[in-house]
């Protein structure tokens, strides 16, 4: 569509659009600065929540679990999911290739309460089939103890990545069938070998997309309540169940200082990263462009 | 040459690339659903884990039991319906009620969310470039911050001595607060919230796709800015609005935080009935049974969702 200049009614419904998305946000920041102990009732600046909120152990370490979690879930994920990315935009069709195409997906729209509980009756399943009771034997054994012997943060992690992986993969992929395969093309006519195009061609070429893929499997998994309520046990607290079992003791005003720290933290990041994003896109639009140019196309 | 070598090679480099995640998704995604339906045929059972085993070796014998009775509970609860008046059949369950809930508030929030969403993307995709990176930035900002706590943030909107109440009272609309939380109407505010951005996204990326020529073209044959909307504009958009009403609907029929922190147990869905069986009841061979139908509920949208995905792929390649 081409640009045009927006009629002031629409002005208005965007105005109207974005107070919606953004009251609830900024309400909360106002009222992180709250002296009164009471949500709604203004008792004057000041910054006590947050030296509460500083000195609480119990939120340290689980936002240390969830932090943690979060990297080994983004890594994974990205790796993952930009192999089922790169299957799905270059390999055509191939025997089972639907079932793999409604796999990749699915996770995204699936309600999560059924991902949650399907998963955990499997690793209970795998738990019982290990035996983790007797004394340890042979390394696959003690593997397979560690990582299911209770649940924790291996399976946190496993569940995590299925979910995220699904999001990246749909990012590489259409990322994948928008770019110009000419460079992987000529690469492959000098006689490069596949593993090296892909290492040296198409992933410098997708990097914008890894990247984003990254960052959002990360805030998916620092976010997550209800596939982490099913997977984690006793002894595994991440962010997301202390600030639900938070919100169900009755309102702390504790929960609008971290919002107010999450918001401020992710507002900066997200800017920045747009836009070096958007000037890192036009760089190498401009770059391919030239070269392209050059060689005479 | 080279090209007809590296052909030869590829087969066995391609299964091996693809077996990667395609054994990890059959692993951790379709395996798990026939344990599913496994528990789902058993019963509750004091043990490690806590259900009996369907298949049981007894004296040199093989016993398979395929326990029904969940279901039963179930479908026991749908018959009651059909029979008696709604008022009472609604009184003694629990199932269909939250069944029925799920499903009526995941359709309100979608429509709500389409027609709430629809004119946002419609003006980000007709915007100039540079307005519209920003524009689609502040829609994806609340998407990163953490859902918990926007969704907590309703809670101090909408409180007796909340926000929104306050403003009314203040501006003298109202003389004492109105119950806007813990009822149907908090839980689909929260919802509508949370949804919206998954809505605004597939559709801004059909509308910005849309041949500006076909309207410039309309408007030269003499058809008003309306005409063309409806005519042309709409109907191209299709694809947008199912992929954006499948985004909301189906996670929106399973919701679970959403109910729990704005319904105030006010308002039964699916997901809380599936966690109360899981949890506080311990009874899995319920849940599992729950999950299943909710599945039945829900295949049919999905399957329609990919197809509908698949032929949009296919229709992008050519």
């Amino acid at each position: 569509m081409n640009g045009k200049k927006m009629p002031l009614s629409n002005k208005l419904y965007m105005l109207l659009g974005f107070f919606f998305l953004y009251a609830p946000i900024i309400s909360l920041v106002i009222y992180s600065f709250n002296e009164s102990r009471l949500v709604t009732v203004w008792g004057g600046f000041s910054l006590k929540w947050y030296q509460v909120l500083f000195n609480d152990e119990a939120v340290i370490a689980a936002a240390k679990l969830s932090f943690k979690i979060a990297f080994m879930t983004a890594s994974l994920a990205v790796v993952l999911g930009t192999i089922a990315g790169f299957v799905l935009a270059r390999f055509g069709r191939f025997r089972g290739s639907s079932l793999f195409a409604g796999m990749v997906t699915a996770p995204m729209v699936m309600p999560e309460v059924i991902v949650g509980l399907s998963m955990l009756l499997l690793f209970v399943a795998l738990q019982t089939a290990i035996g983790c009771d007797g004394e340890a034997a042979g390394l696959l054994k003690t593997a397979g103890c560690y990582a299911f012997g209770e649940r924790g943060m291996v399976t946190i992690w496993i569940g995590h990545t299925t979910l995220c992986m699904a999001y990246v993969a749909v990012l590489v992929q259409s990322r994948l069938r928008e770019m110009d395969r000419s460079l992987e093309d000529a690469a492959m006519d000098l006689g490069c070998r596949p593993w090296k195009v892909f290492f040296v061609i198409t992933i410098p070429l997708i990097s914008q997309a890894l990247v984003s893929g990254w960052l959002l499997s990360f805030t998916l998994s620092l976010d997550d309540y209800v596939l982490t309520a099913f997977l984690s046990g006793p002894g595994s607290t991440t962010l997301p169940q202390w600030i639900f079992s938070s919100i169900r003791l009755g309102l702390t005003p504790e929960i609008n200082a971290l919002a107010t720290i999450i918001i401020v933290f992710v507002t900066v990041f997200v800017v920045i990263s747009n836009r070096l994003m958007v000037s890192a896109q036009a760089k190498r639009d401009k770059a391919i462009q030239q070269a392209v140019a050059q060689g005479g196309h | 040459m080279i090209k007809g070598l590296l052909m030869r090679c590829l087969p066995k480099g391609r299964t091996l690339v693809t077996a990667v995640p395609y054994g990890w998704l059959l692993l951790f995604f379709l395996l798990p659903f026939f344990f599913v339906l496994k528990i789902s045929f058993t019963e509750p059972d004091i043990a490690q884990p806590p259900y009996t085993q369907i298949v049981q070796q007894e004296e040199n014998k093989t016993i398979i039991t395929l326990n029904t009775g969940k279901y039963h509970t179930i479908l026991d609860e749908a018959k009651a319906f059909a029979e008696t008046s709604w008022s009472e059949a609604a009184s003694n369950s629990q199932y269909i009620i939250s069944y029925w809930n799920s499903l009526k508030l995941a359709l309100i929030t979608t429509v709500l969310c389409l027609i709430i969403g629809y004119p946002i993307a419609y003006n980000i995709a007709r915007s100039d470039e540079a307005t519209r990176n920003t524009l689609l930035m502040l829609v994806m900002l609340p998407f990163w911050t953490s859902f918990l706590l926007r969704v907590y943030a309703w809670i101090g909107i909408l409180k007796d001595n909340g926000v929104l109440n306050n403003i009314l009272m203040t501006l003298g609309i109202i003389n004492e607060p109105i119950p806007l939380l813990y009822n149907q109407f908090s839980v689909i505010v929260g919802m509508v919230y949370s949804y919206l951005p998954f809505m605004i996204l597939p559709l801004f990326s059909h509308l910005v796709k849309l041949d500006g020529r076909l309207l410039e073209a309309a408007a030269d044959l003499g058809a008003k800015p309306w005409d063309a909307f409806f005519k042309i504009t709409l109907p191209l958009s299709k694809g947008g609005m199912i992929a954006g009403s499948m985004m909301v609907f189906i996670p929106a029929v399973g919701e679970y935080v959403i109910p729990e922190l704005l319904g105030g147990g006010e308002v039964l869905m699916i997901g809380k009935r599936l966690m109360d069986d899981f949890g506080a009841n311990m009874d899995w061979p319920q849940a599992s049974a729950v999950t299943v139908i909710m599945m039945i509920l829900l295949i049919a949208p999905i399957i329609w969702f990919h197809r509908f995905e698949a032929k949009q792929m296919e229709a992008g390649k050519s």
